[in-house]
């Protein structure tokens, strides 16, 4: 797979389909791949590499590239092609710029779980299709595959390309998953607990912004936190309220177009499990309008910003379960 | 900075009671900006906007801040009194410390605090007002009528008579609505339909006036002056320019199991049928569900014997769209389902019917033909029992919480009408109140007890068990303060009354507000009876509330008015408030497309200029004001705040909120 993707970006620019290839480099560490744009055969050969560790989404530095001239090629996994399509739903990119390859993919490793299983000082990682030959400084150890991926692949929703030009490996099938388990637990707890819970992810937060700046939704012109005019350019958190109320609103503003990538959970330095507060959103938006999924397809309309007759009115809602 | 003058009224005692006046204008005259303070006991008053205008000429004043009632009242007033003193309308901001403060309040000094916040959340939005200037837009001359019951029919004859054309939507076959199923009105006793029909026939012939027959309205855009309705003619299987209305099809065809609603069901008719003898327009029409050759291929009777080539089983349900200036609700009512109402065996025995039944079974062309008869044996009853508020006036969920209004009235006319026609029969009414207020009601309802001899029993009925061909009914005497126990012959039902169940949905559609019980809510409950709060939608007859025929007409007439007096006007004036998109911030999304209930956003590519003397195309929204309505549903929708509403600006909003919590 790995050597079929590079080939692709090689071929792809070769035969000058595309000007440029939007992959994944090497950063700081090996297992800290980057995405980066690729513009001649010898920066491919030299620094292209897809592995395991090729979880970042790449669909958001398509409203950039689709527009900086010729036509850019880019590889997108399942979840990945969801934060595209939902980006041209949008008008965010611009489609006939942009060359679109799906791979299939078996799911993302995460490097914490690796650690976690008592691999310290990783150096390599070689992966098999079960199992993982993971080389520190101390040993070698193996590992089950399965138990390293990303929480996100855990309970992946789909195995689907939604949108391609081409496909590398099979293209699969939405699944049923149990991605709505722990919001389902969070929803039972009493609101005393759940505020702990809260309290105790939130209160880590360092308002980095890494998560509002890998979010394929969270991509306006210009983010209010970044404008002059709004009074709250680069402010951070001065207290617990403001600490616990910039993710909720984050949450909201991208509640109905958030496809769920997990983007936000794995960039955060601080490890909050910030997929949460989109699920319950979207989980919501499931209980109270119907199934919805963002970026699924280019048709259905996104109910919050579509109006119905079944549409719930607050009584219903709160008849539904709702609060 | 401005300079903003602060006006609190004391609206006599209304706020001066439990606000502070002289306490607020002092505390706000220290506000940023404000450079002057007063109080007055009156300040809609001449004397009240002449200080207004007086102190915007003495003190330079850029923005006034008016401590008033609600801005539903008087804004309009003092937006005036200052354009005439030379500052824009929109420079001016109203607190309402009257129905959001001092009527609310009983401690003066918790009010006061409340009308200095309020204040300083009017200060701190004026701060950041801009003058704004309104623009105008067209008036389509055409009305349109939704429900043609006499209230319907009414307000379109009226409407056509000023000269303007008039669509009826009506959803039956004919028009003329529930009153068309009415044997004879109170407390004139005379025929419903002989007053009726004239008036059908009247909207038939009048020029400006066409009538959408077994149609409905399907979808409504636009805004006052200029809605585009988008109406369904649900298909009849009948051509309606060749029918004739001969009736021959209705007395041929071989499907006679068809319940007849048009008598609700006492007797049968055939699957194509003309409701009744004088339906307008006279067109039969095919009944779906009953159809043999609709349902099954197999049949065409009534091709075959048409003469004029009316039917046309392929007919499908057509769509089209029309403009219009106003629009008039007058959906109308119907009696409640009594399926909750087991004790009074309405479900059990044939012979228990509702009062709406019981004029079908009195009136000449109903089930009977004129004659009262038992429906289950067609014997003639000796022994009648009237229970009236079956559903209104129930404090538990069976039932509806208000009066249905008309029930007094209609229940004395039966008792009188049997009593009259059959002397034979007892007549019983049992009563939790008798209710009169009408011009000749309660003469009427005298006549009822003292000329005919009805019984009238102040108690409720608690059972009616039909045994042995006899219905046995108990009840309570209150004033005799004993149980009773009659064997009747009938009991009639007054069913209490609701909104027709087309009325919800259509409102939704109209973005009119309802009342928890479904009737349509009115601008102003004394002040403006007959107008929706959505700009251009009117309201005619029982959709707003229960009513008799008089009050129906006069509400209809009067709607029909307030009409007329809005289509005369060649250009409304548009609110300026209008959205507004920042296109440099604009992310070319769609949502504000999407949400905007007028179609007043399109999008535009467009040239920005980029880093480096480079330039860019952009994709970015464009507000037709003329056309936007202010909702605010945009500003909201538009993820990147790009979106805002002129004179409600998100600044402006969080500077009020800041102004409460600061």
């Amino acid at each position: 797979m790995q050597k079929r993707i590079k080939e692709k970006a090689l071929e792809l620019l070769n035969t000058g389909v595309v000007d440029r290839v939007l992959g994944w480099k090497i950063g700081e560490f090996f297992y800290d791949l980057t995405p980066a744009v690729f513009e001649t055969a010898e920066e491919v050969e030299e620094n292209f590499v897809y592995s395991g560790f090729s979880g970042a989404n790449l669909s958001k530095y398509l409203i950039a590239q689709s527009r900086a001239g010729g036509k850019v090629a880019v590889f997108l996994k399942p979840c990945d092609s969801y934060s595209f399509q939902q980006l041209l739903k949008e008008h965010r990119i611009l489609r006939e710029n942009v060359y679109v390859v799906g791979i299939s993919c078996d799911g993302m490793l995460d490097i914490e779980k690796i650690r976690a299983a008592g691999c310290d000082g990783v150096i390599a990682v070689k992966e098999n299709v079960d199992s993982l030959e993971v080389e520190t400084l101390y040993d070698k150890k193996t590992l089950n595959r399965n138990d390293c991926l990303l929480e996100r692949c855990l309970v992946c929703k789909s195995k689907k390309v939604v949108v391609f030009d081409e496909m590398i490996g099979e293209n699969g099938e939405e699944q049923e998953t149990a991605r709505f388990e722990m919001v389902a637990k969070l929803e039972a707890m009493s609101p005393e607990d759940r505020f702990e819970f809260w309290r105790g992810e939130l209160s880590r937060c360092i308002r980095c912004n890494a998560c509002r700046n890998v979010c394929p939704a969270c991509s306006c012109e210009k983010c209010v936190f970044d404008n002059d005019k709004s009074g709250l350019r680069n402010k951070a958190a001065a207290d617990d309220f403001e600490e616990n109320l910039f993710h909720l609103i984050r949450a909201f503003h991208v509640a109905g177009r958030c496809t769920d990538c997990g983007e936000c959970s794995r960039v955060c330095p601080q490890n909050i499990p910030l997929h949460l507060l989109n699920r319950k959103y979207i989980k919501d938006i499931n209980e109270l309008y119907g199934e919805y999924q963002a970026g699924a397809d280019m048709e259905t309309k996104s109910p919050l910003t579509n109006f119905t007759f079944e549409d719930c009115e607050p009584s219903i809602i709160h008849e539904r379960g709702g609060v | 900075m401005q300079r903003i003058g602060v006006f609190v009224c004391w609206c006599g005692s209304n706020i001066a009671a439990t606000v502070d006046v002289e306490k607020v204008s002092q505390v706000l005259a220290q506000e940023p900006g404000v450079v002057f303070s007063t109080n007055y006991q009156y300040m809609c008053s001449q004397a009240g906007q002449e200080m207004i205008q007086q102190s915007i000429k003495e003190y330079g004043l850029t923005g006034v801040v008016v401590c008033s009632c609600s801005p539903r009242m008087h804004e309009t007033t003092f937006r005036k009194t200052c354009e005439k003193a030379g500052i824009n309308p929109h420079m001016v901001e109203i607190a309402n410390i009257r129905e959001q403060c001092s009527w609310i309040h009983k401690d003066k000094e918790v009010g006061t605090e409340k009308a200095i916040i309020l204040g300083r959340a009017a200060i701190a939005k004026v701060h950041l007002n801009t003058p704004l200037t309104a623009g105008t837009s067209p008036v389509v001359k055409r009305a349109l009528v939704i429900g043609g019951g006499i209230a319907g029919i009414q307000t379109a004859l009226d409407i056509a008579d000023a000269g303007f054309e008039v669509d009826i939507v009506e959803k039956q076959p004919t028009i003329g609505g529930k009153m068309t199923q009415i044997d004879k009105t109170f407390p004139t006793l005379d025929c419903a339909a002989c007053i009726l029909t004239p008036k059908m026939v009247d909207a038939a012939q009048n020029e400006k006036i066409h009538i959408y027959s077994y149609s409905e309205v399907e979808s409504v855009k636009g805004f006052v002056g200029n809605f585009n309705v988008t109406i369904k003619k649900k298909a009849r299987y009948v051509d309606e320019v060749k029918c004739t209305g001969c009736g021959l099809c209705t007395e041929k065809c071989p499907q006679k199991k068809v319940p007849n609603l048009f008598n609700l069901g006492l007797d049968n008719r055939r699957a194509i049928y003309i409701p009744f003898a004088q339906a307008v327009p006279k067109v039969a029409t095919i009944d779906a569900d009953y159809c043999t050759m609709l349902k099954s291929g197999k049949c065409g009777v009534c091709s075959k014997v048409c003469t004029a080539g009316a039917i046309n089983y392929q007919q499908k349900d057509e769509f089209f769209e029309q403009q219009y200036g106003a629009i008039v609700v007058a959906t109308g009512f119907n009696p409640i389902k009594l399926d909750k109402y087991d004790e009074f065996a309405y479900s059990q025995s044939p012979d228990v019917v509702t009062s709406l039944e019981f004029e079908r079974l009195m009136n000449a062309a109903g089930p009977t033909g004129g004659t009262l008869l038992r429906p289950s044996d067609g014997e003639h009853p000796h022994t009648i029992v009237f229970v009236q508020c079956v559903g209104s006036r129930c404090d538990d969920e069976k039932g509806k919480p208000y009066c249905s209004k008309i029930c007094c009235m209609y229940t004395a006319k039966h008792a009188m009408l049997c009593r009259e026609k059959y002397p034979d029969t007892d007549v019983y009414v049992f009563y939790i109140d008798v209710r009169t207020p009408g011009k000749n009601f309660d003469e009427f309802y005298r006549r009822a007890v003292e000329e005919y001899g009805v019984h009238y029993i102040k108690g409720m009925v608690g059972k009616v068990v039909p045994q042995d061909g006899k219905l046995k009914v108990q009840a309570s005497d209150l004033l005799g303060n004993r149980q009773l126990h009659i064997d009747a012959d009938m009991v009639v039902l007054a069913a209490a009354i609701e909104p027709d169940e087309t009325a919800r949905p259509l409102a939704t559609k109209l973005t009119a507000s309802m009342d928890t019980n479904d009737f349509f809510t009115e601008a102003h409950p004394k002040l403006r009876p007959v107008e929706s709060p959505t700009a251009g939608i009117f309201l005619s007859g029982a959709c707003q509330g229960p009513k008799d025929i008089p009050e129906t007409v006069a509400q209809a007439s009067a709607a029909a008015a307030k009409v007329i007096g809005l289509l005369c006007k060649d250009n409304l004036t548009c609110n300026p408030c209008t959205a507004e998109p920042n296109e440099l911030m604009c992310n070319g999304c769609s949502s504000c497309e999407k949400v905007c209930p007028y179609g007043a956003i399109t999008y535009v590519d467009k040239e920005f200029r980029g880093p480096n003397r480079t330039t860019l195309i952009r994709r970015v929204a464009q507000v037709n004001p003329a056309v936007c309505q202010g909702c605010g549903a945009c500003t909201v929708a538009c993820p990147s705040g790009a979106m805002d509403l002129k004179g409600f600006s998100n600044q402006q909003i969080m500077a009020e909120v800041d102004a409460i919590c600061r």
